[in-house]
Order: C-alpha cells, then structure tokens, then sequence
C-alpha cells in the first residue's frame, strides 16, 4: 500500500468542494431523521433494526446510505418509503412529519419490481393513473420519461423482454413521472453485471443532474457510493446506528477515472476502516460462528494445484 | 469460439428434442393401447373364459354362452366318458372386458344408432347434460370461491376469519351432503350441481388463497409507492398479478369438478353419463360403458388442451405457461 504518498485525509477538501457544499448547506432541508428507530418481534425475540437515527438532507443532494451486512440500510430505506412503520422518533418531508408510502417518495427495488403484465409504457404510467391523471396525459408523462431513460422503442415491449438493466431504467423512469421529492433507492444495481452497473451510474448522475430530484441510495459497494454521493451516512451493525455522515471530497463532475484519485481513496480507506475495521477474533458475528467449514481433502496428496 | 456451429447443432438438438418430445407423448398414449390389444387379441395372455359355439352334449350351455375354463374342461371330460359329442368352444376374455375394435365400434354407434331401449338419451345427450352440470357447479363455486380467495389471500384479517373452518370443511366428503342436498334442492339437477359446489369450493378458496400470497411482495411494495389505494391494489396489482396463476389453478380445479360428477348424479335421479353408464352395464353392453368413460377423459383432456392454448395467448408476459 502506498499510505505514504496518499495519506491524504478524507476530511481534506478543496476550496471548490467545500464551497459546493456550503452551498448545499444553505439550500433547503427536505428530508429530516429525528430519533428515528425501527425495532421488531421475531423468533428470536425484540430486534432492534434502527435506533436513534439523526440526518438532515438538503434539497438536490445525492446521498449514500452503506454499512456492514445486517446494519438496516434496507430497513431504512423501507422506512422512509413508509413500507415498514417505524416505532420511535420521527421523520420530516419539507418539515412535516410523514407516516406510510406517499407519492412524495419514489422507490427503485433491487429486484425487478415492473409489473409483468404491463408494457413498458403502461408501466410508467401506472403512478400517474393511479394519482388522478387521465389517460392521454398519463401516456405523454410516461413517453416523455421513456425517452429520458433511453428507451422510447420499448415502450410497448413486456418487463420479459428487456435486460436486467433496462428493467431497472424503466423502474427509474416509473418513480420519476410520479414527481417524487425523493427517489430511494435500495442497492439498485445489486443484480447488474460490474460493466452494465458502471453505465446505470454514469446514466442515474446524468438524470439526477437534470431533475430536481433529492436521492437516497443504499448499498454495499464502497466504489459505487463514493462515486455517486454527495455524503455518505455509515450505519453500523446490531442495532443500525448512524457512525457517521461523510461528505465525499472527490469534486464533481464525475467521471470513472477518477476511482484512483488521492480523495477517492482516502475516503474509501476511511469507508473501509468504519465497515470493516481490525476485528479481535471473538467478535465474529453470529452468522460466522454458526457456519464452520470444515475442509476435507478430496484429491490424491500430491495433485497439488498450488 | 465458433459460434455459428454452435448454433447450428443446437438448433438441430431442438429439432430431434421437439421430436422426440411429440414421439413421447405418442408412446404414452400407444403404450396403453398395446397392452389392451395384447391381452385382448394374443389368447395365451389370458382369456380365463370359454366361448361356447356348440353346447354339444352338455344340457345347459348354449351357443354364446361364456364359462369358465376349469367348467368347459370338466364337461368336455364328462361328455367323453357319457360319449356324448363335447362342447366346441373358443378362449375368451370376460365380459367386462370388450376388445379395442369393440369399444371403438360402440364409440361409434352411440352416435349414429339410436340407443336400444326407447326412452334412453343417446350419448351425446347424456355427455350434453353431464356438461351442463359441470358448468354451473364450476361457475357457481368459482362465483364465491374466487374473490374470497384472492380477499384471504390479501388480507390476514380475512385468512385468519375464513380459513381455519374452510380447512376443516374440506374434509368432509362431499358425497355425504347427498341426502341433504336432495332434501333441500330436490331430485332433479340442483342437488347434483350442489354436490359439485361442495366440492370443488372448499379447495378453490384455499387454492386461490394461497396463488394469491405467493405473489412477489416487490410488485405490491412498488405498487404502494406509486401512491396505490388499498382498494385499487387489489384491482389494479393483485389481481392482474395472479392472474396467469389463477387461470392455471382454474384448469386443475375443473378436473377435480369432473372427479365429482359421477357421484353427483347418483344423487336424486340418475342422470347424464352416469345413467347412461349404469344402464349399460346393467345390459352387460361393456363396450358403451367403455365408451362412455373415454369420451369423459376426452373432453376432459381436450378442455384442458384448448384452455392452456388459450392461456398462453391471453397471458403473453407468463413465463411459465411457455415450458408447457
């Protein structure tokens, strides 16, 4: 590791990221965590996913939600979509407490979430029917959101038809002609393949850019969070607390050559120590101790392929 | 990688694959018919029957009659000690079991000879009848069975109500609820399309109930953040979600319809193919009753055909229907 021509520090900003986000300091709060906590009754008995949850996000902001495995990204992701209630503290949209799903927040699934038996196009234009619009008009939103994604020659194709990251375009475009003030999204690009994945980033930047859309994009790729936030909200495991917020000091526009940068890897460092610091061994998670593998050999002594 | 080689030979699979697939399902229907053939033209097979031609010196076998074998070799035995002219015969099969040219001549007559006794219906007239009562038990159960299905399978509240004594209901066989249908409904068709109704709604309700949980939550979930009403989830996701898996639970519950046709009309009076059936055997006319039972299998097995058809056109995104 060259730690010693990089040890640049996450917290190190250029003049010209800290002016951005002084600006986007001063822009508006549109989403607020207060106390949020979220806890459950299974068979093992009180889990809690959540506790005392405390974020602001500001108008436009792209933010990144990552943590170890079992931290309740998902669980909060589905919370602030009002998908799961959440049983403490409380959550803002412009200010005012929201409860359950609303047409105010979008959602984009890790899984292919299109309704099978609609075209392309009758896809998108589901929100819209659903909210009050008529058809013709529902019909220009979801042709003029079709085209944004890219693809206007599959509107009438069926979710079947399309590749894995097409579906999740048009799952994109199908919360985006709701007029969402915030799109979730719960490790969207989870299923892709890394070249489709890398393209579906660069394509989301491009939307995000020109739509005044607020973002909230969970996953577990360290690469694809700095790459796409404007902060970062580490969560740690057992129950889910925030660790910290960070704010990516890797300058925009961005663009793929920039993953071996000083900033970006200082912060990728920084990711790397909160989610998966030096463990002593007898804090292996549960799941661990559960699954022990135990090799045997099944080849000839000497048929050695190292 | 040489692809178009490839894709060659692999076409070519296809080709021998859908083959041998046609080949297949050939087979499975000749198998069946050889073995009735083989036992029914090769004597040696079986035939534990005698076919008298000549009773000979025996006082009471007549021409055309059937005996047991061990009996014609006794009595042929007997007459040659009394040197008496002994009984000519042939092996034979029993009654009960008419040879394929036998069953497929009846199959035949039943639709162009009029049935030997008067007042009986002809074959069609009785499969015609059987079908209606197929119908309105099927369309009767499904009325209620469907949309209370989908309701406890989107709703706990309602599974938690409805289910528990549907469970317990099901069990109760059906055929037993003969006299009380026939004691509330009469003798006529209602008891027999209520014998159907019992069931085949029982099953419908948790069939259907348990198609509707297995939709993919997500769809439900995205649904819910488009802003979807508790109400227009149903009509709008729910149901269109289940549909291609509906339709599929349809197809196997009106087979089970028809398991319950034969009881069903035993119930009051007779009717329908089970009339015509029993009449006939009542005649010994083995090959009618034979005839009868297959055009049940056939239309059975011919809806169920047309009814997947149509499935895979009405339900174009269904991926499942495409492995049939």
């Amino acid at each position: 590791m060259n730690n010693q021509t990089d040890n640049k520090s996450y917290l190190e900003q250029s003049d010209e990221v800290r002016a951005r986000f002084d600006r986007i300091r001063e822009r508006k709060v549109i989403l607020e965590a207060r106390h949020l906590g979220k806890s459950y009754t299974s068979q093992q008995g009180n889990v809690e996913a959540l506790r005392d949850i405390n974020f602001k996000i500001h108008r436009r902001e792209f933010i990144c939600v990552v943590g170890p495995s079992g931290c309740g990204k998902s669980t909060l992701a589905r919370t602030l979509a009002g998908l799961d209630q959440h049983s403490s503290g409380e959550m803002l949209i412009d200010d005012k407490p929201v409860n359950g799903p609303g047409q105010d927040r979008g959602m984009v699934f890790q899984g292919y979430s299109l309704f099978p038996w609609l075209t392309i196009k009758k896809n998108v234009m589901f929100g819209p029917r659903m909210n009050g619009s008529c058809h013709d008009e529902a019909e220009r939103d979801a042709l003029l959101w079709l085209e944004l994604v890219g693809l206007s020659k599959f509107a009438n194709a069926y979710p079947h038809q399309l590749s894995g990251g097409m579906r999740q375009r048009v799952a994109i475009a199908r919360a985006l002609v709701n007029q969402p003030r915030i799109l979730l999204m719960d490790e969207p690009f989870g299923a892709l393949d890394a070249q489709t994945r890398i393209k579906m980033q660069t394509h989301l930047l491009d939307i995000w850019r020109n739509v005044d859309i607020t973002i909230v994009f969970i996953t577990h790729d360290l690469d694809e969070a700095i790459f796409l936030a404007d902060r970062i909200l580490v969560l740690k495991a057992n129950p889910g607390e925030v660790q910290e917020m960070i704010e990516v000091p890797v300058p925009r526009p961005r663009s793929p050559a920039q993953f071996g940068s000083p900033e970006f890897r200082a912060t990728k460092h920084r990711l790397e120590e909160l989610i998966h610091p030096y463990e002593p061994a007898e804090e292996e998670d549960e799941e661990e101790k559960a699954i022990k593998p135990h090799l045997m050999r099944f080849t000839h002594v000497t048929d050695n392929v190292e | 990688m040489n692809f178009a080689s490839g894709k060659n030979s692999f076409s070519l699979a296809k080709y021998l694959q859908t083959h041998r697939q046609a080949l297949l399902v050939l087979s499975s229907f000749l198998l069946p018919l050889l073995l009735w053939s083989a036992v029914s033209y090769l004597p040696f097979i079986w035939h534990p029957k005698m076919l008298v031609s000549d009773p000979g010196g025996v006082d009471y076998f007549h021409a055309g009659m059937l005996v047991d074998k061990s009996l014609f070799k006794d009595e042929t035995a007997n007459m040659q000690e009394q040197h008496l002219s002994p009984p000519q015969g042939e092996p034979a099969n029993p009654i009960y079991l008419p040879a394929p040219h036998q069953v497929a001549k009846a199959f035949y007559t039943a639709f162009t000879k009029p049935p030997e006794q008067k007042d009986m219906p002809w074959l069609h007239e009785s499969l015609w009848h059987s079908i209606t009562i197929i119908f309105w038990g099927f369309v009767l159960s499904s009325v209620v069975g469907v949309p209370l299905g989908v309701l406890s399978g989107a709703s706990s509240t309602m599974s938690r109500l409805s289910e528990p004594f549907i469970e317990f209901f099901r069990y109760l066989p059906a055929p037993a609820f003969g006299a009380l249908a026939v004691a509330v409904l009469g003798i006529y068709d209602s008891p027999k399309i209520a014998i159907i109704v019992i069931g085949t709604l029982f099953q419908q309700i948790l069939i259907v109930a348990n198609t509707t949980r297995k939709l993919d939550p997500t769809i439900v979930e995205a649904a819910l953040t488009l802003g979807t009403s508790r109400l227009r989830l149903l009509t709008h996701v729910i149901v269109p979600g289940i549909l291609p898996d509906l339709y599929r639970d349809q197809r196997i519950l009106l087979g089970w319809a028809w398991t319950y046709l034969i009881v069903a009309e035993l119930i009051g009076t007779s009717s329908g193919i089970t009339l015509f059936i029993t009449q006939q055997a009542r005649y010994q006319h083995f090959d009618n009753v034979y005839a009868a039972i297959m055009m049940i299998g056939i239309i059975g097995f011919g809806t169920d055909i047309l009814l997947g058809r149509l499935g895979r056109r009405l339900f174009p995104w269904d991926k499942s229907q495409k492995k049939e």
